[in-house]
């Protein structure tokens, strides 16, 4: 019996990838989960894993070529089966499957299936099945009523591509979706016909910061911005009237976000100093892993906006359209710019890690983000952005709220200004930074009250340990 | 607590419901001199008398319909049937009078009368004596389906089921005879209406009743030798149905196999799978399966009927196509 194995959508918007390189040569052995070949999709370079084990027959097609999802890109069998015409051909028909086994006894399920491979000569693109759906028939053990006989025969081959917009999902998984707002489509059905089960989102939203569980109503109605209820990852809070309001008349006013500005100069005299003597530091203990002194102003920037915005849930916030998500948790975006644009990789729990933590993740991040090797569980899920134009020279901009966000930190080069300092002039580094906020959640003086708190702990960095 | 069979745990509770109410009373064929086809009344006979333990011709409508009428006048008939193959004579007092008489009468007469004695297939009884009917009762508004898959519950339920107020079929494990359990000695009562989990687990719920809480639990071991954590909830009363215990399970396991020996078509597994799709859609994460026996007369070759019977395999078959393992 061979399987086929097509190009699947790995990320959320792939429609075609390209297949970089072949991991698995045609005769290799596979198990499930080896990785056969690495595609670039429109946003990363990915993993192509065998969802079905044995050997690989042929590759269908050759590395560098642009495969659209759902096309047939290889075989896998068994050692030295024969690869069927069409179960071999791009673009072809149902694969070919020994229908002699012996749980597919049934008369009329064989029959049925026996036709439609007679009709795959016929190429119907639309009838591809991902390798990850065996034809599952039921076996004698499952009452009569369910065999594959009593099936409408449209179900054959009706795979997981056949209909465009409607994407097959259990309703456990289409629960758990809803409630992470992850879209199903492009999530990797690994059931039958390629439904997605609920375990196909585990491995999408994992090590996202989501959580099925509700916020205990009693914490929401006692207090409108409660803070970090235990293992509670967020809390829902439902729109007031003034919030419904207020989100109505400022979207009318400048468009789908309506955004306000604040801009605040901070002295960062103090920072640089510590950041110079931790480098010191680092260097004495001899660069060992570990004691790594490579931390930028970036990294400091990322850790007091993290503990800052655990003083002010208001601002690490999603604006959800019919509630506001006040997040218990704090996963920072940090913008980076990349060849074709910017992509923002995620520091999850970034106000729980260590300066030489952070240092250490954004590094990683920045570096595989350029190399387009970020997963999409790395480049989603942020509760605020911090990005960066220092190294630039530019002085202060203002960034783009990044929905559902609520706020942005747009941070300014770090430069030498005379200022009064202590009753005299004196010439002291100084750095701008811009926050955009989404009026529809944060107004005037929450944003305010939050950048003032993120200034005093970069002019006073002990605060970040206090 | 004293280990005894599913036989004598039947046996105790008749025995205390006799001594504890004078208008309880056995009535059946070879109940009494030869004290049961199957054992269920020895000794009764001795202790009770002729006018209790009562023994009648081969005529299942008629002692099914004496008990009836025994019932309507205020007795507690206990009405065995050699078995529930041969209770197919007596369907018409079962379910024409027992089952509506309290409906018919405005609520004036009541049959409290169980209806008691071994279902399903045992070893090489051919097609007309290996027959589960429980769904053709559970079908019927105003009859009490209920059976035992243990000693203890065998006698709990037995006892409720004498003195419940309406007709009770209640159907014995012809298998099930020689098990033996843990069973309390005494007012040992098991309500009406409740399932009961045989095993926890939180990957898979399978959903039995009767000699099939067995075959679940077997399969169930050799899952958890696969890292697969079944819950067994046992179902105990057909109907009512314990709706509740049903959905709670599934809605923490979200995948569901539902067991049973006999036929599909129209089987409890099917009001099972209905009952859930219904209250719990958004819990599903695989279509709910069902194992029942084989959708033939039971053929009498052993081989032929080993196959046809449900069995820990074929639960643990559709146990990984709800887990999507196969």
């Amino acid at each position: 019996m061979t399987t086929k194995v097509v190009m699947e959508a790995l990320s959320p918007t792939m429609e075609e990838g390209r297949l970089v390189e072949w991991k698995k040569q045609e005769g290799d052995a596979v198990a499930v989960g080896d990785v056969l070949a690495e595609v670039e999709t429109d946003k990363a370079v990915m993993e192509l894993v065998a969802r079905a084990a044995g050997t690989l027959l042929k590759h269908v097609v050759e590395a560098g070529a642009t495969v659209p999802v759902s096309e047939l890109v290889a075989v896998i069998g068994e050692a030295g089966e024969a690869v069927s015409e069409e179960a071999g051909k791009r673009g072809g028909g149902e694969a070919k499957r020994d229908s002699g086994t012996a749980g597919q006894a049934d008369s009329g399920a064989a029959g049925q299936r026996g036709s439609k491979d007679s009709q795959a000569t016929q190429p119907s693109p639309g009838q591809n099945r991902p390798v990850s759906m065996p034809p599952a028939p039921p076996t004698a053990a499952v009452a009569a009523e369910q065999r594959p006989s009593a099936k409408p025969p449209a179900r054959e081959g009706n795979g997981a591509k056949a209909a465009p917009g409607r994407v097959k999902a259990s309703p456990l998984a289409r629960r758990i979706a809803a409630e992470r707002g992850v879209d199903l489509v492009g999530v990797t059905g690994s059931g039958p016909e390629g439904r997605v089960v609920a375990r196909d989102l585990e491995t999408a939203v994992a090590t996202a910061p989501v959580s099925s569980r509700p916020a205990p109503s009693g914490a929401t109605a006692s207090a409108p911005l409660p803070r970090r209820p235990a293992d509670v990852p967020y809390t829902d809070v439902p729109l007031t009237q003034i919030r419904k309001t207020i989100a109505r008349r400022l979207a009318q006013s400048i468009g789908p976000v309506p955004t306000f500005y604040l801009t605040s100069e901070v002295d960062m005299e103090r920072v640089a100093e510590a950041r110079e003597a931790l480098r010191a530091a680092g260097k004495r203990e001899g660069g060992e892993a570990g004691t790594d002194a490579k931390v930028s102003f970036n990294d400091i920037i990322i850790k007091a906006v993290a503990m800052a915005l655990r003083q002010h849930p208001a601002c690490n916030s999603w604006w959800q359209d019919d509630h506001i998500r006040y997040w218990n948790e704090v996963h920072v975006s940090m913008a980076v710019a990349v060849e074709e644009g910017l992509i923002t990789p995620v520091i999850r729990h970034a106000d729980q890690k260590t300066l030489r933590e952070i240092a250490a993740e954004s590094r990683d991040l920045a570096a595989r983000a350029r190399e387009r090797r970020l997963k999409p569980e790395e480049y989603t899920g942020g509760t605020f952005t911090v990005s960066n134009l220092g190294m630039l020279d530019i002085d202060e901009f203002t960034a783009i709220i990044n929905p559902p966000e609520t706020g942005i930190l747009a941070v300014g080069r770090m430069a030498e200004k005379p200022v009064a300092h202590d009753g005299a002039v004196a010439i002291r580094r100084r750095m701008r930074l811009t926050m955009s906020c989404d009026h529809r959640v944060i107004d005037g003086a929450t944003g305010a009250q939050f950048l003032k708190t993120l200034k005093g702990m970069l002019e006073n960095p002990l605060a970040l340990v206090w | 607590m004293a280990v005894i069979t599913y036989r004598d745990a039947l046996n105790q509770a008749l025995r205390e419901e006799m001594q504890r109410d004078p208008n309880v009373f056995l009535m059946g064929e070879e109940v009494g001199v030869y004290q049961g086809a199957y054992k269920v009344s020895r000794g009764l006979l001795d202790e009770f008398g002729p006018m209790r333990v009562v023994d009648t011709p081969i005529t299942e409508l008629g002692f099914a319909g004496v008990g009836v009428g025994a019932a309507m006048v205020g007795l507690r008939p206990v009405i065995e049937f050699m078995t529930w193959n041969f209770a197919l004579l007596a369907v018409d007092q079962l379910v024409n009078s027992a089952a509506k008489m309290r409906y018919m009468s405005n609520g004036q007469v009541g049959v409290p009368a169980v209806f008691r004695g071994p279902g399903g297939s045992a070893l090489q009884l051919a097609s007309q004596h290996s027959q589960a009917f429980e769904s053709w009762y559970a079908h019927i508004p105003g009859l009490k389906v209920v059976m035992p898959a243990t000693p203890a519950d065998a006698k709990g339920l037995l006892k409720s089921a004498i003195r419940d107020d309406n007709p009770v079929i209640f159907i014995e494990g012809e298998m099930l005879y020689n098990l033996k359990g843990e069973v309390p000695e005494g007012e040992h009562v098991v309500p009406l209406g409740l399932a009961d989990v045989k095993r926890e687990g939180g990957d898979v719920t399978i959903i039995c009743h009767s000699k099939s809480v067995g075959v679940s639990l077997k399969a169930a071991e050799q899952l958890a030798k696969d890292g697969i954590n079944a819950e067994v909830l046992d179902l105990r009363t057909i109907r009512p149905m314990d709706t509740e215990a049903v959905l709670t399970s599934v809605a923490k396991t979200h995948r569901c196999v539902v067991v049973e020996e006999g036929w599909p078509f129209a089987g409890i597994g099917a009001q099972v799978v209905d009952t859930i799709q219904r209250e719990v859609f958004d819990e599903l994460d695989a279509p709910v399966l069902r194992v029942t026996g084989a959708d033939v007369p039971m053929p009498y070759n052993k081989q032929l009927e080993k196959a046809a019977k449900a069995d820990p395999a074929k639960v643990i078959s559709a146990v990984n196509q709800v887990l999507y393992r196969e």
